[in-house]
């Protein structure tokens, strides 16, 4: 395609681009870098059905003539950044300083929010993308193998869970784990404890939710596999059945390396959502034992009755920042492939 | 103390006229939490609508809902049913008008005690009050021969004999879902045993000492004669256990006794679901508990026209006498007329015994959210009292720097 026609030709697309993804981004960036004005309080009677008290309010005319005056907030540079619900840059020198092992440092460390939340996440993206991959797979090869006329109901009954909404898949196995539920009871039962909770341990909790979450993308891998076994050739593979290639041999050597690009934005997608996991934190409970960085975001907009926009700003320009970094391998690989090729 | 007493009595004895009703123009829409009382009120309020347009949202998300809605300008909301902890990012934002005209203009029936003055300007109505207290199993407690417990310290001692007797598994429960349940469980414990949440004058935090440690022991205690599952449960699921009859004793807000004693569910339960006042904690003399008010609001960014049809709606519910003697049940009403039942025992016991209001600070939310997700790891076993108490604070201090409190 020459240039000019694929400018006119993503141009509609590339507006789109700027205005709903480039300028807000820029706009988080932005209020990033911003804190709140420092509030004027002052001391007023206050009476209410139980009795009287004087005790401080925020003194609404003062702080609406500074906010007049600077609408954006307290310019605070990276302040937010390096506190210590964010990167906790003085924190973890003093930690580093003060603790004797270097075990102790480590939980010293991953006690602070940002980096309990990025652990979570981390570890879900490591367990859940590889899984995804491997069980999508398999599951387009199963189905690809099976006679022609129940295919049509076995693909519909495995995109499934993908079809299911988040939140209301989540709920199901939240309710099911529960420790009457049928999942949560029967553990009990095997264990013999009757004190025994998914819900309550930290690392069940997450298996749980790792687990969730390779039920719930595993049909988007299956989808793309299973479209891509569709346009394998059939030759090389009747040759070598002739040269006796075992079942194992041929998709190693013939299906893998064919359908190989598909695979790479499997798993790009993948990990880009796994990054962001947010819903079956909520649908499960699990605020107290897992947390991701989205739910950082979540949690600062929403949990405190005062929003927090710089902090939540903060954590969404490192969550970006964070998926960039995860992606870069698989694009750097990308773009030397793309660069050969041609 | 006395004072209160005596306010809260004259609050339900007094006399006056019922609110006008007759709008003819305006749109009314309020935002408000989801439990049996306020939908009665709004339903109330919705009978003098005339020819206003009426909407009303109930969730129970409301806090999370109301400081963007009321924002926007127009507000999407005219008015927010708020409690004392929810009036104050607003009066924080300055997201809600002063009702002082309206009160004069409209206001006959309410009472000046149902009046929510801040620095001499009346900024809310208060309809009715709330707090936690305990609810026990007669026919348990009975058997077993255990006294209805009076503190924290009984109901420990009581659970753990309940367990022991292999009758409940877990005898006790209360919502301990991990953020704002468990941060407002905190917060009761803590006033229990006396403490206060920042240095005097100041929006430093005041909880890592003797106090926030005792607190935080307590509610482990509690945690572990819980459902092993409590850190996701909240009011609504222990209540679910509760009718189970799982539970032998539970802390729980006096506004869902309502649902507890309907005629749903298994009617032997029911019958000896009985209701007492909040516990003391730690050999103090005020109970671990918080008096709440829920009263209405009227958003700022909103037409006057707006504002005053919604104003006068919502008064016909806050005066208005019928409801509180329909709906004596679901709540300890504010309002004039009301006649205090069975099911009110727990608020009044706790104005009885000078129950602390939740403290209306502009900065306490910050300190809630704090709790709320920081002292978890203590109560699942994984760190100090002392290591959660310096972890609640240092997540407060970056917050209220953030905010502009410190």
């Amino acid at each position: 395609m020459p240039n000019k026609t694929f400018f006119w030709f993503f141009l509609p697309t590339g507006l789109a681009m700027i205005l709903f993804i480039g300028l807000p981004i820029i706009s988080t960036g932005i209020q990033s870098f911003y804190a709140q004005h420092d509030q004027v309080v002052k001391e007023v009677k206050k009476c209410d059905p139980f009795g009287c008290t004087v005790s401080i309010v925020v003194d609404n005319e003062e702080t609406t003539k500074i906010r007049d005056a600077k609408p954006l907030g307290k310019f605070n540079g990276f302040g937010t950044y390096t506190d210590r619900n964010h990167l906790a840059v003085d924190e973890i020198k003093k930690f580093w300083n003060e603790t004797e092992s270097f075990g102790a440092f480590v939980d010293q460390v991953t006690n602070l929010p940002f980096y309990k939340a990025l652990i979570f996440t981390l570890t879900y993206c490591l367990f859940v993308t590889p899984n995804v991959l491997l069980l999508g797979f398999i599951i387009a090869l199963s189905l690809n193998a099976v006679a022609r006329k129940i295919r049509g109901p076995l693909i519909f009954g495995t995109i499934l869970p993908m079809i299911v909404t988040p939140l209301v898949g989540s709920l199901v196995l939240f309710w099911m784990i529960d420790s009457q539920g049928i999942i949560g009871a029967n553990i009990q039962n095997l264990m013999n404890d009757p004190y025994l909770s998914l819900k309550s341990s930290k690392t069940l909790t997450w298996i749980t939710i790792i687990i969730y979450g390779i039920w719930h993308h595993s049909p988007f891998a299956f989808v793309v596999f299973y479209a891509a076994l569709q346009t394998v050739p059939q030759e090389p593979i009747e040759a070598a059945i002739i040269d006796g290639a075992s079942r194992f041999q041929r998709i190693k050597h013939i299906v893998l390396p064919h359908i190989y690009p598909v695979v790479t934005f499997v798993a790009l997608i993948s990990l880009m959502d796994n990054f962001r996991v947010f819903e079956p934190i909520i649908g499960f409970s699990a605020e107290g034992s897992a947390q991701s960085l989205s739910w950082l975001i979540y949690d600062n907009l929403v949990n405190e009755e005062v929003i927090l926009f710089g902090s939540a700003a903060a954590t969404s320009m490192m969550t970006i920042i964070g998926i960039a970094i995860l992606l870069a391998p698989v694009l750097i690989r990308t773009w030397k492939e793309f660069k050969t090729a041609r | 103390m006395r004072k209160i007493l005596v306010t809260l009595l004259f609050l339900l004895f007094g006399t006056s006229a019922y609110a006008d009703c007759n709008i003819k123009s305006g749109s009314i829409n309020i935002l408000a939490n989801d439990f049996p009382a306020l939908r009665t009120f709004v339903e109330t309020s919705k009978q003098c609508k005339g020819s206003a347009d009426f909407k009303v949202t109930h969730s129970s998300e409301h806090n999370k809902i109301a400081v963007p809605a009321l924002t926007a300008n127009p507000s999407e909301f005219s008015a927010r049913i708020a409690a004392n902890s929810s009036i104050v990012p607003l009066m924080n934002q300055d997201l809600i008008r002063p009702l002082d005209d309206l009160v004069k203009k409209y206001g006959k029936g309410i009472q000046d005690s149902q009046l929510i003055t801040i620095d001499g300007k009346v900024m809310a109505v208060a309809f009715m009050a709330n707090t936690q207290h305990l609810y026990y199993r007669e026919d348990v407690l009975k058997d077993m021969g255990i006294a209805v417990p009076k503190t924290y310290e009984e109901v420990v001692a009581a659970s753990e004999k309940i367990r022991a007797s292999g009758k409940m598994k877990y005898p006790y429960a209360a919502a301990y879902k991990a953020g704002w349940n468990l941060a407002e469980e905190f917060v009761n414990m803590f006033i229990g045993h006396g403490g206060e949440f920042f240095k005097a004058g100041s929006a430093q935090p005041n909880i890592n000492n003797a106090k926030g440690v005792a607190t935080l022991n307590m509610l482990k205690k509690l945690s572990e004669l819980s459902n092993p599952d409590y850190l996701t449960h909240d009011s609504e699921a222990i209540k679910v256990e509760w009718e189970s009859g799982n539970v032998a004793l539970m802390t729980l807000w006096a506004s869902r006794s309502g649902t507890l004693l309907d005629d749903e569910g298994d009617a032997k339960i029911t019958a000896a679901t009985k209701l007492t006042g909040p516990a003391t904690v730690g050999g103090g003399n005020i109970p671990a508990a918080t008096l709440w008010w829920d009263g209405f609001t009227l958003a700022k960014n909103r037409s006057d026209a707006d504002a005053e049809a919604t104003f006068r709606a919502l008064a016909h519910a806050a005066s208005n006498k019928k409801m509180v003697a329909d709906a004596a049940d679901q709540a300890v009403w504010l309002v004039e007329g009301f006649v205090p039942g069975p099911k009110s025992i727990g608020v009044i016991e706790a104005v009885k015994m000078g129950a602390k209001p939740y403290p209306m600070l502009p900065q306490m939310g910050l300190m809630h959210g704090a709790l709320g997700s920081e002292i978890v790891e203590f109560l699942q076993g994984k760190e100090s009292a002392e290591q959660a108490l310096k972890d609640v604070e240092a997540a407060y201090i970056s917050k209220a720097k953030e905010q502009g409190f410190l």
